[in-house]
């Protein structure tokens, strides 16, 4: 049934064309897979190339001579030191190091460009304009479209409307033309491949989807297939394997806090950050096996070699690359070696699993 | 000719002699997406008709399938755990759940024939 509250991207119309399932996400009426299935367009991705439609994502520009400075009172990532044309992963904290969100910044010369996830962009704006006022300008980027191409294939693909993306490395961007289309290029996705994000202003997303998408290599791929390839990636999704009450070092992000940031601090939450990468935190975020084929889904209880609940799944499926279940999980930080046996409940049964390192696909960036 | 009947959970169940056979309807399947792995229940427990029988597990979510009938389990298809994708690509035949012997024949009444249920996915559209 069509809920005329959701928000619609520019690509809704392209989405029912192509046969998608569409589902609610994050206030939005998004395509979870099309004809072809998760299993299909996730192995597609990592064979070949799969467009994502991620226009539900917030976009905003953050401009103003102290923009990166400012950005700063705010996350951990080191963005005065970010190169004009380079991207970082980092996240907004909050006075106990938790986690508010993640998201990209790329310095495009004059400003920053920011992705912030759907689900948090409208607190995000709420809370860069609280503590940036005056200190730098915000402008969320509501009539421009985002698309991911990712996958071994997405930089010929691209390459045939805008030569320039070859030379792009990993988590670079740049404004280009792809055909006659001016976009705003990265070189970066949250598939674990190589492949690109492109913001696109809306009116012309159709056309460059369509436009993509009669390459013989690229396959529409919708968000079903997008959380299991960056669940196989070990990345986190926020409000599940990240959220307020996990801390950077818990979550084992602190290599997003640059060495510079961590002497200085100055970002929510430094203080506490800084203790625990001295000392530890009480829990890590870990890789988790399940042997045998069930799944073992978000919410799952983790049970020691003593039989105490050690911890929980904060994301688990099937991983169609890797042919099994695979899961990511908080436990004590006193059983978060590589190779602990653990059991985990599922429905009323105790399933044997193992600490594994993550990610369970290897990443195949394009580091230039 | 053999009898088919549907719920409205999307369970089939052909009836064989004083057994019969279940599983899930080509809709559900095609709800589900691809079919990654299911549980079934164990040889001899007695089911309860709308009660939880197996679990079927997508790349996405698990959902149950339910008892279409009360009866006792007497053969399940092994097959499955080894490609559950039969579940998929031929869901009244060969990706089949279990057989019951039938323990109440007359709850064989509540269920629908093909038109009916035919009309009833119609109705979800």
């Amino acid at each position: 049934m069509a809920d005329s509250a959701l928000r619609r991207t520019p690509l809704h119309d392209l989405h029912k064309s192509l046969g998608a399932k569409m589902v609610p996400f994050a206030g939005y009426d998004m395509p979870v897979q099309y004809a072809a299935g998760i299993m299909a367009e996730h192995l597609h991705t990592r064979a070949k190339a799969g467009l994502f439609d991620v226009s539900h994502m917030g976009q905003a520009r953050l401009g103003g001579a102290g923009a990166a400075p400012a950005l700063e009172m705010l996350v951990p990532g080191d963005i005065v030191g970010l190169a004009p044309g380079r991207m970082r992963y980092t996240l907004f904290t909050n006075d106990s190091g938790g986690i508010l969100d993640d998201l990209m910044v790329t310095n495009a010369g004059d400003h920053l460009m920011l992705i912030v996830n759907a689900s948090r962009k409208h607190d995000d704006t709420v809370h860069m304009r609280r503590h940036l006022a005056g200190r730098a300008t915000l402008t969320p980027l509501e009539d421009r479209a985002l698309l991911a191409l990712q996958g071994p294939a997405a930089a010929a693909v691209l390459a045939r409307f805008a030569p320039g993306v070859h030379g792009m490395a990993f988590m670079s961007g740049a404004a280009t033309a792809i055909g006659e289309l001016p976009c705003f290029v990265t070189r970066s996705g949250y598939t674990g491949e190589d492949g690109f994000e492109i913001s696109v202003p809306a009116i012309s997303a159709d056309r460059l989807a369509r436009r993509l998408l009669a390459e013989p290599e690229v396959m529409p791929v919708g968000l079903g297939a997008r959380d299991s390839l960056r669940l196989e990636a070990g990345l986190c999704l926020h409000g599940h394997d990240i959220d307020e009450t996990t801390s950077v070092v818990e979550a084992d992000l602190a290599w997003a806090i640059q060495k510079r940031r961590r002497a200085e601090g100055g970002f929510p939450g430094a203080a506490v950050i800084a203790r625990q990468l001295k000392d530890g935190a009480p829990r890590k975020r870990v890789g988790i096996k399940p042997e045998g084929r069930a799944p073992a889904r978000e919410g799952t209880e983790i049970f020691g070699a003593a039989g105490a609940v050690i911890g929980r799944i904060t994301s688990g499926g099937f991983g169609p690359s890797t042919d099994g279940p695979v899961a990511m999980g908080y436990v004590a930080a006193a059983h978060s070696a590589l190779g602990t046996p653990l059991q985990l409940m599922v429905r009323g049964t105790p399933r044997p699993a193992r600490i594994v390192p993550l990610p369970f696909v290897p990443h195949r960036y394009h580091r230039g | 000719m053999s009898t088919v009947k549907y719920t409205k959970d999307h369970e089939w169940v052909r009836v064989e002699g004083d057994t019969v056979v279940v599983g899930i309807t080509d809709y559900a399947q095609t709800q589900l997406g691809d079919v990654v792995y299911v549980e079934l229940p164990e040889i001899g427990r007695r089911v309860q008709k709308g009660k939880e029988a197996a679990v079927v597990e997508s790349v996405k979510a698990a959902s149950e399938v339910f008892a279409p009938i009360s009866g006792e389990v007497i053969a399940v298809n092994a097959e499955l755990s080894g490609e559950p994708g039969r579940i998929n690509s031929d869901p009244m035949g060969q990706g089949w759940f279990m057989k019951l012997r039938i323990a109440n024949p007359r709850e064989m009444d509540d269920l629908m024939d093909e038109a009916a249920y035919n009309g009833f996915v119609e109705g979800l559209h």
